[in-house]
């Protein structure tokens, strides 16, 4: 089967149509954990330097499609992919691909903080260094850099050696982030990255997200509806493994073309 | 009726906890009040004459056999471990591979030292050496560092592993900065409680390195050394004078239980300090 992939593509934003340039494209996209199928048929193109939410019910298939976007599905036996997914233009599981290049480009923030038990400054040095940078004065500007990108600089300037397990929960997280920031990629995968978090810190990531938005393509996988219409300006709604409706979040929110859209939106279930 | 049996299955366990606890209490005791009154400098650092003496050589060919054994099972059983848990793909074969580590560890101890006899003393010609005593004790630890590495590595939460592969790290990379370090303290720990036990095996060493008597020190790894535990056994059963041999014996048998509880005790307060360290 021959896939091509749309050079350009245009998408309604407000009711007026919008040429983006395609930063992610997925093609007949299926995926499979052992004999178990987790995604069908997806066709999705994700607008470049857009938050893109993915939303839909638990066990919908929206993690296990946003991990094959680096392929840290991968990381787990068994599973097996068919279909195609480029990032700009470049087939990601062509053979010889370079998944350590392809995890620098697309960065990914958790569900659940994960800082090492090192200090801030290691955390945030750990990507660099593992990236063949040496210099400790380029180490060090990158750290202020990403933790000031991610709005933290300011609260642990003065304790970069604090071990980052001593942080609160939301700091935690905008630590991965910064993490996630200081390999300097270009697109940043979050997976309910505020979804452990109390609504104070959960704003203030919210915030955080709409800021990236100039330098990344974010698609963020969140549970919480609010959430998805705050931060995004489109949403993938996925139901049972497969991609029911990809809208403007405000259309998809309001004027729904799919009934299980609408139900699922109007909380009528899930 | 239902309380008069909760109360007797309670006392029950109780006693029988108790039993336990008082059979090591009056073992260690016995060896302590017996063994104390021998155990001196000189005992410590003089060579045997007969059933009397001291018991220098026993132990510095002790720690040679224990510290070959750490040096050739550690890496070997660290690997291993890494291998399994970390790159092996989960199925029948790793499984199978496991269950014959398991096995392994369940092997009589004379069993190995036959096996060393064979392979390490007479088919390689290491002669019997520490080298081949060494090798013997290693083989025999060997399953239990793999399990307890196992465990260790396995105790090191996933998330940490995803993170750094989500910023680029190679799986090697991984494991070297950011599991490692965190199950290290771990696979030290079993390792050395594995080792401990195995510091006091008679059995692997006694076909493959133990000298009946020797009171010069060895001058390399292909020498014959005394070792405490083989030591304990020649005082204990070829001297026909017990009268003077006996005290030996315990004394002994002491220094070789300080010598293990040292070993354990060293595991458990690196294993508290890692694990106060260590939070997530």
């Amino acid at each position: 089967m021959v896939i091509t992939m749309p050079a350009a593509f245009t998408i309604e934003r407000h009711g007026d149509p919008v040429e983006f340039k395609p930063k992610v494209v997925a093609r007949h996209l299926s995926f499979y954990y052992g004999a178990v199928q987790a995604l069908f048929d997806i066709n999705l193109t994700i607008p470049e330097n857009q938050v893109t939410a993915l939303i839909g019910p638990s066990g919908c298939g929206k993690s296990t499609f946003l991990r094959t976007l680096n392929r840290m599905n991968d990381t787990i036996d068994g599973t097996r992919l068919e279909g195609k997914i480029t990032i700009d233009n470049q087939d990601i599981y062509k053979n010889g691909t370079d998944v350590v290049t392809l995890r620098k480009r697309v960065g990914m923030v958790f569900q659940k903080s994960n800082p090492f038990p090192k200090s801030i400054f290691e955390n945030i040095a750990y990507g660099p260094k593992i990236h063949g940078i040496r210099n400790k004065a380029v180490l060090e500007e990158l750290v202020e850099q990403s933790l000031k990108r991610a709005g933290l600089w300011e609260e642990v300037k003065d304790r970069l050696h604090l071990n980052a397990l001593d942080l609160s929960g939301g700091q935690q997280q905008r630590l991965c982030i910064a993490r996630a920031l200081a390999v300097d990629p270009e697109i940043l995968l979050m997976d309910e990255p505020a979804s452990a978090l109390d609504p104070r810190a959960t704003a203030r990531i919210e915030d955080l997200i709409s800021e990236l938005r100039s330098d990344y393509t974010i698609v963020i996988v969140t549970h919480n509806m609010q959430q998805a219409a705050r931060v995004s300006q489109y949403t993938a709604f996925f139901m049972e493994g497969r991609l029911v409706e990809f809208d403007d979040t405000e259309k998809l929110f309001t004027k729904p073309k799919e009934k299980q859209t609408e139900d699922y939106v109007t909380g009528r279930f899930g | 009726m239902s309380s008069l049996s909760e109360r007797s299955a309670l006392l029950a366990l109780r006693l029988i906890t108790y039993l336990v606890v008082c059979t090591v209490g009056f073992i260690v005791f016995d060896i302590v009040i017996k063994g104390i009154g021998v155990v001196n400098w000189s005992f410590l650092t003089t060579n045997p004459q007969g059933a009397a003496g001291g018991i220098f050589p026993a132990i510095v060919g002790t720690l040679y056999l224990v510290f070959g054994a750490i040096v050739v099972a550690l890496p070997l059983g660290m690997a291993s471990a890494i291998y399994l848990t970390e790159y092996a793909k989960q199925g029948r074969l790793t499984n199978t591979i496991r269950l014959a580590i398991v096995t392994l560890a369940g092997v009589p101890s004379i069993v190995f030292g036959l096996f060393g006899l064979g392979l390490f003393v007479l088919f390689f010609g290491f002669g019997t050496s520490i080298l081949s005593g060494s090798l013997t004790l290693a083989c025999m630890v060997l399953p239990t560092i793999i399990v307890s590495s196992e465990e260790a590595l396995r105790a090191v939460p996933l998330a940490l592993r995803d993170a750094s592969l989500a910023l680029g790290a190679t799986k090697w990379e991984t494991i070297r900065k950011s599991v490692l370090p965190y199950a290290i303290p771990g696979m030290m720990t079993g390792s050395i409680l594995g080792i401990g036990r195995a510091a006091g095996e008679t059995a692997p060493i006694l076909l493959t390195v133990a000298a009946f008597s020797l009171p010069q020190l060895p001058r390399s790894v292909y020498d014959q050394v005394m070792a405490l535990p083989y030591h304990l056994y020649v005082l204990a059963t070829q001297f026909p004078n017990q009268d003077e041999a006996r005290p030996t014996a315990y004394g002994t048998a002491l220094v070789l239980l300080l010598l293990v509880l040292g070993l354990n005790t060293g595991a458990i307060v690196l294993r508290s300090h890692f694990r106060r360290r260590n939070k997530w």
